[in-house]
Formats: structure tokens, sequence, C-alpha cells
């Protein structure tokens, strides 16, 4: 074609002053515009392949942090610092000393912005400090006469003159006087504070070695507004310990107590005036010490440090007795050095260590992963604190400096392990592949395995594919091969039609029809499986013992019609038998033989619908390009071989499939490409739990599906939105090879049929 | 004799036979039972009155029988029935009661053989309302303010008068509210836009506050005037009342600006069922829907697929002709082509629900976001552009529906006989003029057949649509008579997420069911139409073609 084109317009140049310009100005117009037309065609599919990736790509990104200041330790004359904080937008930092100072400065220069000093009773001094979570900023001082006081540092954000200012706050939630915990007045060693908004719960250690757990439950009155708190005391049965950590979980429920030896008291204190000491263990190594012990967000699982530089994650875990026990969930080692500080993040599953070294490691405890591993000071760091948004830490060392860092850590939950292997998560029982993606608080640990999604999505093409590739190929086979042409002239757009029948309709037809017929009739369906081959075979058989005059009557290659009511009355049969049939081997009711005996549970959106509903869906894909292939089969070969003696069935399967092979497979390609990414269909007619199991009477959750399902709700650009992402992307790339290879397949045989 | 045959390889072949025979009646099947559930709901039942005993109570229930389901003894005493030992199944109605604001709910199962009684009273009345669902029930009076002016049997033939007046009004204040108020509101909306863009501009002076004002009153003036219109027709309204009697022998008062239709299945003749059938279809495809969608109409949905699908052919269609015409006329056989060729095949096989997150990812984030960044920065933080809408939409499937309409054309193109091409550039015609001139015009019924095509999978589609556009209540249609016309921001609905919304997000998916039905059948007829319609046009085509080359 391109032949005699050029020749004219070299034909046309030649001419040029026949032809007036614009002429010749429009044709080339016409030209390039149209090739770029037709190169946008390559441009577009680019473009959906490179923005997807676009967007999943932060997902790999290694996270970074770079250090922004270094400034000595505000008023460091003051005291030594017993807690470290920064505010929600990085700009202040606080700094609690051991003797009742709070000091706050500017967290990128170290600027001192405001000092607070506590008032303390008359005699007495500070012997203990305890942080009580960053959710409400609580802090707790003990003293040397069995008192506490409680106070709270909180940040107010103004905007004179579009600026944002922000003014720190300390603020004394239980009023300014000292709280007694003590009644016979020993100093409290160590503590431990939760509050919230209906109960407080304090624990100390005396000095004298008691435990004492003192609770304030809000008690509002039926008759006024008024508000009093019941106080509960109750003294822990403590094994003999030297205690040196105390946490306390943030719902005020469960108790660690650890020595610095490792031996952990787990204590359960649901009823603050008794509690119940669940297990006594050991969680370090022998010989090491346990240096660090911090709540992860949540407070379900802890972080506990040693000497050997070993971060382990514990966690209460429910054993098969449904008894709650602390089982180790997974370890970091960080270095060779003793762990001198941990902080966990405080809206994800994250935490940064540092060592005595001065090596901080960031890590992620459910994507089992080290982010960030840097030399974060030169001395020995003292404690180091993540900001909330967890975009910044700040570490003090031991040589007076603190060391500002900013984090680049956007996604740090995604791991290929957490994506595609069995993550232990929080408060399961073992590890498993979940798929849980979203909650409303910011302590939930997201389960993004995409290994359920997989699973379900081939599960859905295995059975549609199952039901499919039979009947369209068989159909492909008799259509292209033995049909009549004029019938075939009716068959082929007749099948075709069905492939523009909207998925749609077909899931709401298999989801509120199929899905309860299948329910009554189970039986019936898989009867049918076995009355629909014999009853067609006798009649095949009945059919060629007819004497000719009978058997002209019918045009050859016109069989498929005569089947037809053959089938409708087998398939009556088989209904009509699969009641009787049902009572006698299955006592009445299939399904619940199936779960009694086998212990097979019905799930009434299941594999088998999805597969009867997608089976029909693909089936006109299948049958289409097979037959073509079939069909186009070059005709001498097969006279050839009729003419050789063969029987039209030999031909059939001994050169034609033979010849068409390739044809077939991507047919089968293509089909599967589609049952892959179809989505209405999975959507209506399966639950969409995504479970993982093979049983054909339970549903599934597809990655179309899940996509169809959270996409509208993921926030943009967040991990889940971006996972969403990655689950498209991996339906592109699956279809992208499918297709591809078919289509080469295609183009190869279109080649060789055409030389042969 | 037997292994002779199997030898023969003739049992294959009719077992291949028979898969081409399931098949069909699997096709056949499907369609005919979309179009009998679909086209049935739409014919008024009878509607029976049954005296039921329950609990050795004696009730009286009225409705529709919906379905009839049989169970062995066995099934039944495993799922809680008590059975007598001779009894072999147990035979239960289903039974749409309505009277949903008195009884909860709107369908019931009843048992067979408590059932004491059925009969067909003639004067039952059916009550379709626009909140609750349908009543049934026996009518005892009409008033007018209050005062009974019909009683007992004379009520029927005076309330058919009565609720003509009363639907009429209702016309007048959906009009008024949605048409004039609504247009009160856009302005008002306008100018709040207006206003702000005027302050970001830095030029909010005294003259553009004065003509703001100005305008400002104008329409409040309006909405007065409107509103004093809209009381005078709700007075109007609520003049009449209907009072019922429901089985269980409740009277309720029941205002007709709350009723739809009334009728007596049991009296009317075939012509007469006819005739409200007909009604019901021209309800069902003109109306706008009522009870979350589970009643009323569908025209909303018909209508915003027929502009989506109209917006995407305007996109679709040169440039699907263009990337054929390029395959099949410029570009040389080769690389080049093969690569195309993989790349059409691929944008056909990429899944559905891809298009919907490449399109809510790239359109609406990042092009409408900077949309509106650049055009609309009065209106944030409330997205115009950058928020799933028409436009979108349109895009998304223009783009996956391009390969049919590339095929389609590339078909098209490869049949027109080389010698009518060589004879145009013989003559002395540029490509360009020659493909304008000759080409093009034959291959134009190729083109449409692609066209359609892409229509047809278009109306179908309900993935992609989900993440980019669809609702399954749009407020407002996407054409209307406020400036500028076409609101190519709006979300809106479409028939297939119609579909599978009702069908499955519906709070009473039982009542939502027969809606569905028909739904399914009007798109089923659409799509199969348009196919049936492409099938034809490129038969006719290629029978020409072949006259030509021979």
């Amino acid at each position: 074609m391109t032949e005699p084109n050029s020749g004219a317009s070299a034909s046309l140049n030649a001419m040029t002053g026949f032809y007036p310009r614009w002429r010749l100005i429009k044709d080339s117009v016409a030209r390039y515009g149209v090739i770029v037309g037709g190169l946008s065609i390559i441009a577009a599919i680019m473009l959906i392949f490179f923005y997807l990736l676009y967007v999943v790509w932060p997902l790999f990104i290694e996270p970074s942090a770079e250090s922004v200041a270094h400034y000595p330790v505000p008023e460091r004359a003051l005291g030594d610092t017993a807690m470290l904080a920064v505010e929600e937008q990085n700009e202040v930092g606080v700094r609690f000393t051991e003797n009742g100072r709070i000091i706050f400065f500017a967290a990128p220069t170290g600027k001192t912005l405001l000092i607070h000093s506590i008032v303390l009773p008359e005699s007495a001094r500070i012997s203990s400090f305890a942080d009580g979570g960053p959710e409400k900023g609580v802090a707790v001082y003990g003293l040397s006469d069995g008192r506490a006081i409680v106070l709270k540092h909180k940040y107010n954000v103004s905007y004179p003159e579009n600026q944002r200012v922000i003014t720190p706050v300390v603020d004394y939630p239980l009023g300014r006087d000292p709280l007694v915990l003590d009644e016979s007045g020993q100093a409290l060693e160590k503590i431990a504070i939760r509050v919230d908004d209906d109960q407080t719960s304090l624990v100390a250690k005396t000095s004298d070695k008691r435990v004492i757990l003192t609770s304030f439950e809000k008690r509002r009155s039926l008759f006024d507004d008024d508000e009093d708190f019941e106080r509960t005391d109750s003294i822990l049965d403590v094994p003999a310990l030297d205690i040196a950590f105390i946490l306390m979980d943030k719902d005020q429920r469960n108790l660690y107590l650890a020595d610095s030896e490792g031996r952990l008291s787990f204590f359960d204190i649901v009823d603050k005036s008794k509690p119940v000491i669940r297990q006594h263990l050991n969680v370090i190594e022998a010989g090491r010490k346990l240096t660090s012990m911090v709540f992860l967000n949540g407070s379900i699982s802890l972080l506990i440090g040693d000497s050997g530089g070993l971060v382990s994650q514990w966690s209460v875990v429910r054993d098969a007795r449904n008894n709650p026990a602390m089982q180790k969930i997974r370890s970091f080692k960080v270095s060779e050095q003793a762990i001198a500080g941990i902080n966990a993040e405080q809206r994800r599953k994250g935490f940064i260590a540092v060592d005595t070294a001065g090596v901080a490691g960031i890590y992620h405890t459910t994507a089992e992963r080290q982010l960030i591993e840097t030399q974060v000071s030169n001395g020995m760091p003292k404690m180091v604190s993540m900001s909330p948004r967890a975009n910044a830490f700040i570490v003090e060392s031991e040589s007076g400096f603190m060391d500002f860092w900013s984090v680049e850590n956007d996604h740090p939950e995604v791991s290929v392990k957490s994506l595609w292997q069995k993550v232990w998560y929080e408060s399961y029982p073992k590890p498993d592949y979940i798929w849980q993606s979203s909650s409303a608080s910011n302590d939930f640990e997201p389960k993004y395995s995409l290994t359920p999604l997989v699973f379900g999505t081939l599960k859905a093409a295995f059975y549609a594919m199952l039901i499919a590739v039979p009947l369209a190929l068989m159909g492909a086979v008799y259509t292209a091969y033995f049909m009549a042409p004029r019938m075939r002239t009716l068959v082929k757009p007749g099948i075709e039609i069905m492939e523009a029948l909207p998925t749609v309709i077909l899931g709401f037809l298999a989801g509120l029809w199929l899905a309860p017929f299948v329910e009554e009739h189970l039986a019936g369906i898989f009867t049918l499986l076995l009355t629909m081959p014999p009853a067609v075979l006798v009649f095949a058989y009945l059919w060629q013992l007819l004497p000719e005059s009978v058997r002209h009557k019918i045009p050859d290659g016109w069989d498929a019609a005569l089947l037809i009511p053959i089938i409708l009355l087998s398939g009556w049969f088989a209904f009509l038998i699969s009641v009787p049939l049902e009572s006698v081997l299955f006592g009445g009711s299939l399904r619940h033989w199936l779960d009694v005996e086998w212990g097979i549970g019905y799930d009434q959106r299941n594999a088998l619908v999805v597969g009867l509903a997608m089976g029909f869906a693909i089936i006109p894909t299948i049958f289409s390009i097979a037959e073509d292939a079939i069909f186009s089969v070059p005709k001498h070969l097969t006279v050839g071989s009729l003419a050789l003696g063969a029987t039209p069935w030999q031909t059939m399967t001994r050169v034609v499939l033979l010849t068409a092979s390739p044809g077939i497979f991507s047919a089968i390609m293509i089909g599967l490409g589609r049952a892959v990414g179809e989505t209405m269909i999975v959507l209506m007619a399966t639950g969409n739990t995504p479970v993982m199991d093979l049983s054909i009477f339970q549903g599934m959750r597809t990655l179309s599906a899940n996509i169809a399902v959270e996409m509208p709700e993921s926030e943009v650009d967040s991990t889940h939105y971006r996972v969403l992402f990655l689950a498209a992307l991996v339906l592109f790339l699956f279809t992208f090879v499918v297709n591809t290879l078919a289509e080469l397949i295609r183009q190869r045989l279109r080649e060789k049929y055409s030389s042969l | 004799m037997i292994t002779q045959w199997f030898k023969s390889g003739s049992p294959w072949i009719w077992l291949n036979a028979a898969a081409v025979s399931t098949c069909l009646i699997l096709v056949v099947g499907l369609l005919a039972l979309i179009t009998f559930r679909g086209a049935l709901h739409f014919w008024p039942s009878d509607v029976a009155e049954f005296i039921y005993m329950e609990d050795g109570r004696k009730q009286s229930i009225i409705g529709e029988v919906v379905d009839t389901s049989s169970t062995t003894a066995l099934m039944a005493r495993a799922s809680g029935h008590a059975m007598a030992d001779d009894a072999d199944l147990l035979v239960q109605y289903l039974i749409k009661i309505g009277n949903r604001d008195l009884t909860g709910m709107d369908f019931r199962w009843i048992l067979d053989r408590n059932i004491q009684s059925r009969q067909y009273p003639d004067d039952i009345l059916v009550l379709e309302r626009r909140e609750w669902g349908n009543f049934y029930g026996y009518p005892v009076a009409l008033k007018q303010e209050g005062q009974v002016i019909a009683e007992g049997p004379q009520v029927f033939s005076v309330v058919s008068e009565r609720l003509r007046d009363a639907l009429s009004v209702y016309k007048q204040i959906q009009r008024l509210e949605r048409k004039e108020i609504g247009a009160v509101n856009y302005g008002l909306e306008r100018l709040r836009l207006k206003k702000r863009r005027l302050e970001l501009n830095e030029q909010w002076d005294e003259p553009a506050k004065q003509s703001l004002a100005a305008e400002r009153d104008e329409y409040e003036r309006q909405y007065r005037d409107y509103q004093t219109e809209l009381q005078a027709l709700y007075k109007a309204i609520n003049r009449d009342s209907l009072v019922m009697k429901a089985s269980d022998g409740r009277e309720i008062d029941m205002p007709l600006a709350k009723v739809v239709r009334i009728y007596r299945p049991n009296m009317m003749s075939v012509w007469a069922k006819t005739g409200h059938y007909l009604d019901k279809i021209a309800e069902f495809l003109l109306d706008d829907p009522r009870e979350a969608n589970t009643e009323g109409g569908i025209f909303p949905a018909i209508f915003g697929t027929v502009m989506m699908v109209i917006i995407m052919s305007v996109i679709v269609t040169p440039l699907g002709v263009i990337a054929a015409i390029y395959m099949r006329e410029y570009a040389k056989q080769g690389f080049t082509t093969r690569l195309i060729r993989i790349a059409v095949n691929n944008l056909a096989g990429v899944p559905s629900i891809v298009y919907g997150v490449f399109g809510l990812g790239f359109f609406v984030y990042i092009l409408g976001g900077n949309i509106d960044r650049l055009f609309f920065p009065e209106a944030a933080p409330a997205p115009v552009f950058g928020t799933p809408g028409l436009l979108w939409a349109s895009i998304t499937l223009a783009l996956l529906t391009l390969p049919v309409v590339i095929v389609s054309t590339e078909e098209g193109l490869s049949r027109i006989p080389k010698s009518i091409r060589e004879g145009s550039l013989a003559l002395g015609a540029t490509k360009a003029e020659t493909l304008w001139r000759t080409v093009l015009p034959m291959a134009s019924p190729a083109m449409m057949t692609g066209l359609i095509l892409a229509v047809a999978r278009a109306a179908g589609e309900v993935a992609p649509l989900m993440l980019v556009g669809v609702v399954k209540l749009a407020p407002s249609l996407p054409l209307d008579g406020n400036f500028p016309f076409l609101h190519l921001d709006r979300k809106f609905m479409h028939l297939g997420f119609h579909i599978y919304d009702v069908g499955f997000q519906s709070p009473n998916v039982e009542a939502a069911r027969p809606l569905v039905y028909a739904t399914s059948l009007l798109l089923v007829v659409v799509i199969v139409g348009l196919n049936l319609s492409a099938v034809a046009i490129r038969n006719h085509l290629r029978e020409k073609y072949r006259a030509l080359e021979g």
C-alpha cells in the first residue's frame, strides 16, 4: 500500500507548479497529524503503566533522615532530662527534668521558650518520674513522701496575622495539689500513670518494695451534673523483684513490671481492686540486661531493648485455650552495643532505637523492616524522641548536646514481607495472611497482605476457567469444523452477543438469582453434571441406530440443534431425581451433609456461583478466538488428511487442533486475562471476604473487587491508596503479559497460515 | 458395535455439539429470564385477602403473592418448622403486604396449610405512595379539608378525579422547586463565587460590592415570590385526604399529596390492565426514582448514561479513526504496526477497574486538581473538576472503548479495494484528499459499527465508573437551564451502576428486585439492539465490498 503512495508523492513534488502549495501543506499536516494520532495509542498504554508506577513508586523509596540542627541542651544547668518530646509541628520541643522543671525550647534551634517549675510541698523532693503516654501528654512526678504530682504539656495554636504561633502550656489535670498515693508516706521510687476520660490509674513502687495501684473512676451522678471520683487502692502481689520498669497499657487493663535482669510480671488489672498476676517470665537472654522497655503505639505490644543491642516485640497472645500469655513476636538486631533508648511512633507501628555508640535505627514492626540506620550523635545517647508525625526526632547525648533530625519515611508499612508473606499481627494467635486495610483509630495495625486477594483472584479465575474452557473449546471445535455453515452464521453471533452482555447484569443475576438457586438445588447442579453427558451419548448412539431415511431428514451439521431438547430434558430430569437422591444419599440436604460429614461450610455467595457466572462471561471470548483459529486452518490440510483415510474426528484431533493450538492457547490466555480482571461479577456474587480457602463453597475477595470497594474511601497518597494502586498495577502487568503473549502468538500464527 | 462407534470418534463430535447447545441454551435462557422477570413487573397482579391462622389467632392478610416455595418435609424440619408426620411438602407463599408505615415490613412468608380462605374482593384499593411503599386496603371515606365528601363504595369514583388535581399541583410544586428555585440557588452560589474571585484578585471594591448586592437582592426577591407561590400550592395539594382501612382493621388518614396512583386491581379488565401496564412503563422510563431508587422511574439514570455516552463518542471517534487510518494507510507494516497492535490489544485487555483507578488518579486528582488550581481558585476548598464527574467518566470510558473503534475502523479500511485509492491518486489527488474524499466516506459505516459497539460497551460498563463519577442519586441532571447548561463537573447516574446499587446496596432488596430486573431488561435490550445493528451494518458492508472487488 505504501508503494504507490510514495511514488505518488514523488510525482507530486515534481509537479509543484501545478499544485497550489497549500494542498501539499494540507497533505503533510494530515500525514503528521495521523502519525501522531496513531502513535498516541502506544503513548496511552504507556501512560497508564507509568502513571500507575508513579503512584506506586513512593512505596519503594528508601526512607532517609538528615540532621537539621546540633545545639547544646537548653538550660542544662537546671537539671538532667527525664523525658523529651516534640509537638505535632516539630516547632517546640520539651524537656522534663528530674528535679521538676519543664523546659520548652524551639526544636530546630534549641532556644529556650518557657521554663516552668512545679511547686513541691515542704520537705518533699522528687523521687521518680513517668511519662503517661503521648496521647494525653500527661506526666507524673512521684515524691519522697508518697505523694505524686500529675501534669500535662499541651500546645495552643493560634494564627495572628495568618502566621502560625504555637504556645506551650503546662496544665494540672488532677489539680495542683499533690495526690496522696501511699498513705504510709514512703518515697515513690518508680511510678506509672495512664489518664483517660473516665478513669485514671497510677502504679508506684515504694521504697519499702511494695507496688501500689491507685485508680480514680469518674462517676457521673444521675441527678445533678456534679462529677465525683471513686478511688480504688490495692497492693500488687509482686514476686521479689527489684522493679526497674512499670508499664500500664492505655486502657488500664494490663500492667507489666520488669527488673533489669529481664524478669517480667504481667498483671491483669481490669478489676482495680483485685489485680491478678497472669504470667511471670523472662524476656531476655541470660547474661544480658534489660535496658529499655516501652509500648508500641496502641500499647498492645512491648518493645524490650537489651544490653546486646536487640529490640524484641512482645505481645499478649491468646493460646488454644483462650488464656492470655506473653509471646515474643519478632526481634530486631540494632547493633552489638546496648540499647540506650527506644521511642515508639505515635500513629504507626514503628519505633526508633538508639544504642550506646550513638547509632539509631528506625524500624517498622509489622513490615519487619529496618528503614533507617544512621549515626545520630557522637556522644553516648541518653534519650530519643520521635515527633508525633514521625517526620523528625530529637536525641540528647551525655555530652550535653541535642541533635534534631528530620525524617522522610512515608510508607514504612510496606515491605515484601508485609505484602506477600505471613505476618504475625498484634492480638493474632499466629502469623497469617490478612487483608484489613483501615479503621478509625490511630492504634490500628493496617494489614496489607495482598496474598489473600491474589489467591481470591486466582481462585475465582480458576473456577471460571474450569467451566468456560471445556464448553468454549468444545463449542468452538464443533462450530468451526462440524457445524453446517447456515447454522454457524446464526450460532456464532448468537454466542458472541453474550460477550456484549454487561457484567453488572451477570453479577446481579449471579448474586440475587443464581446464588439462592444453587443453594437450594445444590444436589441438582451436581446431578446435572452426571446426567447430561450420558444422556447426550445415549441419544447419539440411538440416533445412529435409526434408519437412514429418518436420519437424513436432519441435514449434516445440525446435530447441535437436535441436542437442545435432549439437554433440556436431561437437565429437568437431573433436578427431578436430585430430590430423592439427596434424601437417600445425603439425608435430605447435601449442604447439611457436607457440613456434618466433611466439615465443609457453605457460603451462599461462593466460588461455584462465581465460577458459573464468570464462566458464562468468558465463554464468548474464548469461543470466538478459538473458533477463528480453528476455522482458518487451511482447507488443504484437512482435505489431505481426510483423503488419506482419516475419520473426521482423527483429522480434527491430529491435524486441525495441532495446527490451531497456538490460536487456542491465545484464546485461553485472553479468557484468563478477562477472568482475572473482572470486577462486577465477583463484587456482586461473592461475599467479598478476604479468606484463603480453596473450597468451592466459600467466597473470596479479588484484587479488582477490593479496588472497587476500597478505592473511593482511601485517602489520597496514603499507604492504603498506594497499595490499592499497586493492586491495580499487578492486575495491569498480569493482563499485559497475558495479552501481549496471546497477541504475539496470534501474529505468528497469521504469518504461518499465510505462508501455508 | 459400541466400541466401533466409539472408535469412529462420533461420540466426541456429539459431545462437542452438546457444548454448543449448552452455550445456546445458556444465552437464550438468560435473556428469557431477564425478559420474563423484567417485563412482568409492571403488570398489575390481583390482590388477595387471606384469612390466616397463626399461633391459634385468626387474622386477615391483604397482599400480592410474589413467590411460592415448596420444601421437602425433611428440610423444613431442619429449618425449624413443625411438620405433621404424613406431610411431604411445606408450601409457603411470599406475600407483598405493603403498608410499611403500619407493619414495618413489606413482605412476609405465610404457610399454605395455615390459610383458611383466600378471596379477591373487588373493592380492595392499591395506593402507590411517595413514601412507605404501596398501601393495600379498603377505602372508607374521602375528605376535603377534613369534611367527608364521599363514603364507602362511592369513594373510588370521586377519588381518581381528586388525585388528578393533586398530581397536577404536585407537578407545579416540583417545577417550582427544581427549576425556578433551583435557578435562584444556582445564581446565589455563582454570586458567592464571584465575590470570592474578586476578593482573591483584590478587586473587591465599592462598585463591585454594590452591583453584587443589587443582584443578590433581586434573587432574594424572586425567592420570596416563589415561596409565597409554593405555600399556596402546598395548601392546595393538602386539601384532600383518603381514609383507608388496613387489613388489621386500623384506619389511617392519607393525604392525596402523598399518593401517586390509585387502582382496583381485582376489578380491572385485561384492557384496563394493559393501560396500567403501559402507564407504568412510561413512568419507569420518564420519571425520577422514589424511595431510595426502589420505586418510580429511572429517567436520571437513562439521561446520565446517554449524556456520558455522547461525550465519550465525541472523544473516542476521532481518536480511534485517526489511529486506525495511521495503521492502515500511513504506517509501514512492520515493527511499528505490530507494536501498535499489541498496544491496542492491551488496551482492550486491561481490566476495566484499572481504567477506573487510572482515571481517578490521573484525570480526577492530577488534571482536575490542576484545573481547579488554575481556573477555579474561588471555589476552594470545594473541588470543581478535582472530584469525580461526568467529564472524567466520559474520558475514562473513551480510553476504554478506543480499541473497539480502532479494530472496527481498521477492518473497514482493509476491506476497501486498493483500486479505489489508486484511481484517486492517479487522478492527481493528494493522499490526504484521497482519504478524505473517497476512503473515509466508504469506511464510514465501519466507523459507525465501531462507535455503536463502543457505545454498547460504555453503556454496560460499571466498575470504572464507580471510581470516576457515578453516584446512586444525583441531585440534578448534568444538563439544565442554568448557564453554562452542560455541567461537565457534575456527578451523574448510570443504568449499570443503578442495577448494582439498587440490587446490592438498597436497604429493601426484596422490594427493589423487580425494578432491578426491569432496569436490566432495558439495558440488555439497548445493548443487544446496538450490537445486532452493528453486526447488521458490518455484514451489509462486507457484502457491498465483496461486490466491488468482484
